[in-house]
């Protein structure tokens, strides 16, 4: 028997698919540059970036020193003078570095000043190995300041087509990639396959309650679907691939639909994207709700080293199931 | 002051057990022991021993993502080390940590870190600690290369100088941050003139001199203890492995690692040097060598046979409570 390697072309990683859609944008557009550490050679610490420099040349993707916020303010401030650059932070962790640069300038430089930044903040989000500084789950923050759109990918083809769309859109989008995805292959779309921000992806369709999550909890969430359709419950699995904009139309039409739902993610839930989302989806739909929309997210606590702790902080297949039932016993 | 015989063995020791404690650590994370992975400081064990054997054990240290070194050399026993990598309950930080969180802060040490050059602010905060207290200690801040250039050490090294801070700067200096070579990001390219910016006694010195660096930290730690503020060392060293377990990378020679092993190795040179000083014999040598395999196979053992950390404790200790919880 003979196999063949696919190319990463025909099936590449979730890493692979930004590589694809940065390749394409920067022929587009001269002015998108990369900045971040050990892109040059190594590619990224998740090779999201590699070979790109070989491709374009150290112009375009340059190797950073260890400087966050300096990081920023140069993707800012370049981004203001017409470049669009694409700030590559490594994990998102780091971001707490750069912060002022992030939320007290890149988000507010065009309401005030009106001038457009186009820049990109691409890091390595999500719960995984690593402990307390390397598994932050910060998006409901960055969502929850104005001026920042913010992109959570599950698969390869959402990874291409949101940051083609990040690429050419005159904004601050922060660009969230899960570590535990980075290897995951899949399809991926074409040149013109542009996935507009604010539209949630139906991952897998159901008729008797439906998850609303993103990032790597869809994937637990599908195997909770699993699991629930052996005990006769067909959930619908909706992915909102952005959590700003969020897509206020699919999750409106999904609580009307059903009437049950669970929210998910894995960042702390204590003021997280997943209580936005229950509470202004409840005080819309709710005629439509035959009980509580019912929330499931990660422990508010540090993440620890130790793998047993930081699984039992984060919702488990087991825990979706459990609130799916919850849901259902309304 | 190598012939001082006994404190020479204890320096000696101390290197080996770190260089056993990192090359066993770095199997047994290939082997899937050791969660998350750690970052291996072969080759660079005269920065902390050199430092640590000038300090009293009251001073406190606060350190980076690579501080196993750091670690075994200010005294903590190297089972409760193997048992954190391990992320077990016995652990110093109780599993919750790992590799990079290690940390005994009642006994001066203040952490490892994940964050590059946060080390460096924390130890300057505890230095402006014994300050405020009277007291008469010092307190250390270990960084990378990488991290000269976050600003974030240096508005630490500032307020150490402007408050005349007990507090002495180490650079361990291996030349590389993950595969990035120090020159390519590090304008001046000179660390110590951009310390003397600053205003504080600057220095570059050879990392791989045990004696060196011992020197120069007790005399930043009596400038200190005397009243006259911070110090900035900032020690050429080179570390052996990938910057995690397990990388290569082409981003240095084999011929680059092989001659700072050969011809600098920090363990080899202040051996040799005990030998022909007669300070000690051969086999004395190859008896602490095997004492050294020992204790490491000790705490391997003693990680191995430890439980882990109780699941249900992943709430605790966030806060003290005292305000009120809702859980
Ligand atoms: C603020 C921050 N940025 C980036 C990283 C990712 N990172 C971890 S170690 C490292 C290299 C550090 O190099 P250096 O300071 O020379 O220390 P070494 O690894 O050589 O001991 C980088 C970039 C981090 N941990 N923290
Ligand atoms: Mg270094």
């Amino acid at each position: 028997m003979s196999t063949t390697t696919p190319t990463a072309q025909q099936n590449p990683t979730y890493s692979e698919a930004f590589q694809s859609g940065v390749r394409e944008e920067m022929k587009r557009n001269e002015h998108i540059f990369i900045l971040g550490t050990d892109l040059v050679e190594r590619g990224g610490h998740f090779a999201q970036v590699k070979g790109i420099a070989q491709e374009f040349g150290q112009d375009r993707v340059k190797d950073s020193p260890i400087s966050e916020a300096a990081m920023v303010a140069a993707g800012l401030g370049s981004a203001m003078y017409g470049c669009h650059p694409i700030i590559d932070l490594n994990f998102i962790d780091f971001s707490l570095g750069a912060m002022d640069e992030i939320v007290n300038q890149a988000a507010k430089i065009r309401f005030m000043f009106n001038r457009p930044v186009p820049i990109v903040i691409r890091a390595t989000s999500g719960v995984a190995l690593g402990g307390a500084h390397h598994c932050n789950s910060l998006e409901s923050l960055f969502a929850h300041t104005a001026g920042l759109s913010v992109a959570v990918p599950s698969r390869a083809y959402d990874v291409k087509g949101l940051i083609k769309t990040a690429l050419r859109t005159p904004d601050p989008v922060v660009f969230l990639m899960h570590k535990k995805l980075s290897g995951v292959r899949g399809e991926i779309g074409d040149e013109n396959t542009l996935i507009p921000f604010g539209s949630a992806n139906v991952v897998k369709a159901g008729k008797d309650a439906a998850i609303i999550t993103y990032g790597y909890t869809t994937v637990t969430a599908q195997k909770a679907a699993q699991t629930l359709a052996e005990q006769g419950i067909d959930v619908e699995i909706i992915d909102l691939r952005t959590l700003y904009p969020l897509d206020t139309d699919t999750i409106n039409e999904t609580v009307q639909r059903f009437g049950r739902v669970v929210v998910a993610d894995e960042a702390p839930m204590f003021g997280s994207i997943t209580a936005e989302i229950a509470a202004t989806a409840s005080e819309a739909n709710f005629k439509y709700l035959k009980g509580p929309i019912v929330r499931i997210g990660g422990a508010r606590a540090p993440l620890s080293a130790n793998p047993q702790m930081s699984e039992a902080a984060i919702p488990s297949v087991a825990g979706i199931v459990d609130a799916v039932k919850k849901v259902m016993s309304y | 002051m190598t012939t001082d015989k006994t404190w020479g063995k204890k320096i000696l020791r101390d290197m080996l057990l770190i260089r056993n404690f990192e090359e066993t650590a770095d199997k047994l994370t290939l082997r899937g022991k050791v969660p998350g992975g750690m970052h291996n400081s072969s080759g660079q064990e005269a920065v902390a021993v050199g430092v640590m054997s000038a300090l009293d054990p009251k001073d406190v240290i606060a350190t980076t993502h690579r501080s196993h070194h750091h670690t075994i050399a200010k005294g903590m026993p190297v089972d409760i080390v193997m048992a954190e990598l391990f992320t077990k309950a016995t652990g110093c930080s109780g599993g919750r940590g790992a590799s990079m969180h290690l940390a005994d802060v009642e006994n001066g040490h203040f952490g490892g870190n994940g964050i590059v050059g946060a080390g460096v602010g924390i130890a300057m905060g505890a230095a402006m600690g014994i300050k405020q207290m009277g007291h008469k200690k010092v307190a250390v801040g270990f960084v990378g290369d990488g991290g000269m250039n976050t600003g974030r050490t240096w508005e630490a090294v500032n307020m150490a100088v402007i408050y005349k801070l007990p507090f002495i700067l180490i650079v361990d200096n291996n030349q590389y941050a993950v595969e990035t070579f120090v020159e390519r990001v590090t304008g001046g390219n000179d660390i110590a003139k951009r310390g003397a910016g600053f205003g504080l006694p600057s220095y570059t010195i050879d990392g791989q001199d045990v004696e060196e660096v011992h020197r120069y930290t007790k005399e930043a730690r009596e400038r200190a203890l005397a009243g006259e503020g911070p110090s900035f060392i900032n020690a050429l060293t080179y570390r052996y492995y990938g910057h995690n377990v397990g990388e290569k990378g082409q981003y240095r020679t084999q011929e680059e690692i092989a001659d700072w092993r050969s011809h600098r190795d920090p363990i080899d040179r202040f051996s040799a040097k005990l030998i022909s000083e007669g300070a000690l014999s051969q086999g004395e040598y190859e008896e602490m060598i095997a004492s050294v395999a020992k204790e490491i196979e000790a705490a391997v053992d003693f990680a191995e046979k430890s439980p882990l950390p109780d699941v249900s404790t992943i709430l605790d200790g966030v806060d003290s409570g005292l305000l009120g919880v809702r859980k």
